[in-house]
């Protein structure tokens, strides 16, 4: 007998996953995809350079903005306790 | 002595300490002593579980090593840093619902009384126990010692002083309140960690007449600070991607994290946790290590990079905020000891003592004997502390990145993975360890990475093949999955 419960918390483990891979790109790639030239020439937003700016301030709200999005659509409430086991098979 | 400094900080004590007496009444009238003392019930909700795994992970380094570190190399460390956020909402959705349901029906109380219940093996639970006694204790050791030193600047008090008030608070309130009161005073500790960030950040910034005056000043200096790559051109982005496994996603493997998730009380509090959790982690990192970049221009000259931080908040904030501020560290170092401490504790008591010497033990002699082994190692520390040894410094070292290796995939693939074997996890935990410590002692950061790259891709690899291959001698242990 398969558990309902296990199947929810499999999905969501692989968004977990999906969810650390999207915050490596936009921390890596815009870190040193911006960084990479000469410092002397860089842009600069609100005072910080462009690739730290968008690396770690705004990658960084992005991710918790992505994170809180993603729980409010795709994380389901599930009981833990073994005794309501016949209850959320139908969920 | 700064008075007005140290009001708030003892301010700060007291509360720690009313905690620890609040959570001995629930410890006093619990059913299940273990459950409780070690767990506190598994009654977190989500803005406490937040707190505590925030607490727990960062730790001294975060406050006053990370900082520093940030003030010699710049912005680039920022960026290191910020490979933590992960840490935030990663663990509990990795091990997630499934190992609070599994955690749940075995009734485990610490981690390795889910891997003895998942692989059936004596060998594996003395392994992970050896692991966490020998790695924990040394890394406890190390925040004992920055504890007393943080205590030591403050007051002027001697270092031997410091230490001893410094263990005893820690002590009285973890033996009293068990997990309970670790984690409601993590709350509290947690609170301040973040406030104290917000705090001096904005002091700094005022004191360095804005950001746009500090980078122009640290770009007159050397452009390198405003770069990715560190003042020195030192971090590749190679090194930086394979630092991201060791503080960002290996977190998972360790067993302080792990314990915490299995104690919350249900699906809302860990969806809770995991927003709160990452919005608090990203405050810190993000607010520490640039107060470190910011405070070159402001506070020019200084030499050990452990002082960055505590003479900024002297500098560049009035005597009392400095006070709260420098709760922060305070409070960071403690709720990291606390938490080892805890696991050391359960880890003697819950999985040597119960399993291998008296596994008949009443309620009242688990209580005595959790009591006797919290003590004998918290005093254990300060001998170790007020000199401490070679091995024991080199210990530390690589805790984090030993018990990663030696957990990760023990505790992943047996979550997920239903043909993972007791033959794969020991072979696998071995493997990691073994070559953590080979890699560490002579090719240190091999190949450009950092040193726990390998072990745990190599470790990963001996496991499947070793489980797949064993498969036939396991066949009657079904498990479900």
């Amino acid at each position: 007998m398969k558990d309902q419960r296990f199947i929810i918390a499999h999905r969501e483990a692989l968004i977990g996953i999906g969810l650390v891979i999207i915050n490596f790109l936009i921390w890596f790639g815009f870190a040193y995809g911006l960084g990479s030239g000469d410092p002397a020439s860089y842009t600069y937003i609100l005072g910080f350079p462009a690739w730290f700016f968008y690396s770690c301030m705004a990658g960084t709200i992005f991710m918790i903005f992505l994170i809180w999005l993603v729980i409010k659509l795709f994380f389901k409430e599930v009981p833990f306790d073994e005794e309501v086991d016949d209850e959320c098979t139908g969920k | 002595m700064h008075w007005q400094v140290i009001i708030p900080l003892l301010l700060f004590l007291i509360i720690i300490f009313g905690i620890g007496i609040w959570a001995n009444q629930h410890v006093r009238s619990s059913h299940s002593f273990l459950q409780e003392y070690f767990l506190g019930g598994r009654e977190m909700g989500g803005f406490l579980l937040a707190m505590t795994m925030m607490a727990t992970y960062g730790s001294a380094s975060s406050f006053i090593g990370g900082p520093g570190v940030a003030y010699t190399k710049g912005l680039g460390w920022v960026l290191l840093a910020m490979a933590q956020l992960p840490a935030g909402y990663f663990v509990l959705m990795i091990l997630g619902k499934k190992f609070a349901i599994l955690a749940r029906r075995y009734q485990a109380v610490t981690l390795i009384d889910f891997l003895r219940e998942r692989y059936k093996s004596h060998t594996i639970v003395i392994l992970s126990a050896i692991s966490i006694i020998v790695f924990l204790f040394s890394a406890m050791t190390a925040q004992w010692v920055g504890g007393a030193r943080l205590i030591e600047s403050l007051t002027r008090l001697h270092y031997t002083t410091a230490l001893f008030l410094f263990v005893i608070s820690v002590l009285v309130y973890v033996i009293i309140g068990g997990f309970r009161a670790v984690a409601l005073s993590d709350l509290v500790q947690g609170s301040v960690m973040v406030i104290g960030t917000v705090i001096l950040l904005i002091g700094t910034v005022i004191a360095g007449g804005g950001i746009e005056n500090i980078m122009a000043a640290l770009v007159a200096e050397n452009p390198n600070f405003v770069s990715p790559y560190g003042a020195k051109g030192e971090l590749t982005p190679l090194y930086v991607s394979t630092f991201w496994i060791l503080i960002g996603v290996g977190v998972v493997g360790l067993p302080q994290i792990a314990v915490r998730a299995m104690s919350y009380k249900d699906s809302k509090s860990m969806h809770r946790a995991i927003i709160i959790g990452t919005i608090a982690i990203g405050t810190i990192m993000f607010g520490m290590h640039v107060i470190g970049v910011l405070a070159r221009p402001v506070l020019p000259g200084i030499e050990i990079g452990d002082k960055v931080m505590p003479l900024l908040t002297l500098k560049v904030l009035p005597p009392f905020l400095a006070g709260v501020v420098l709760a922060a560290p305070m409070a960071a170092t403690m709720s990291t000891v606390n938490a080892l401490l805890m696991l050391v504790s359960s880890t003697v008591v819950k999985d040597i003592y119960l399993n291998y010497i008296k596994s008949t033990a009443s309620e009242q002699e688990i209580k005595r004997a959790s009591f006797i082994v919290t003590t004998v190692i918290g005093l254990a520390v300060i001998v170790f502390a007020l000199n401490p040894p070679d091995l024991l410094v080199w210990l530390n070292l690589f805790a984090f990145g030993g018990l990663e290796a030696v957990f990760i995939w023990t505790v992943v693939l047996g979550l997920y993975w239903k043909k993972a074997n007791k033959y794969g996890a020991i072979t696998s935990m071995i493997t990691g360890m073994g070559l953590y410590i080979f890699i560490d002692r002579f090719y240190p950061s091999i190949f450009g990475m950092h040193t726990v790259t390998l072990p745990i891709i190599i470790s990963f690899i001996v496991f499947v093949i070793v489980s797949l291959c064993t498969s036939s001698l396991c066949k009657d242990e079904e498990w479900v999955i």
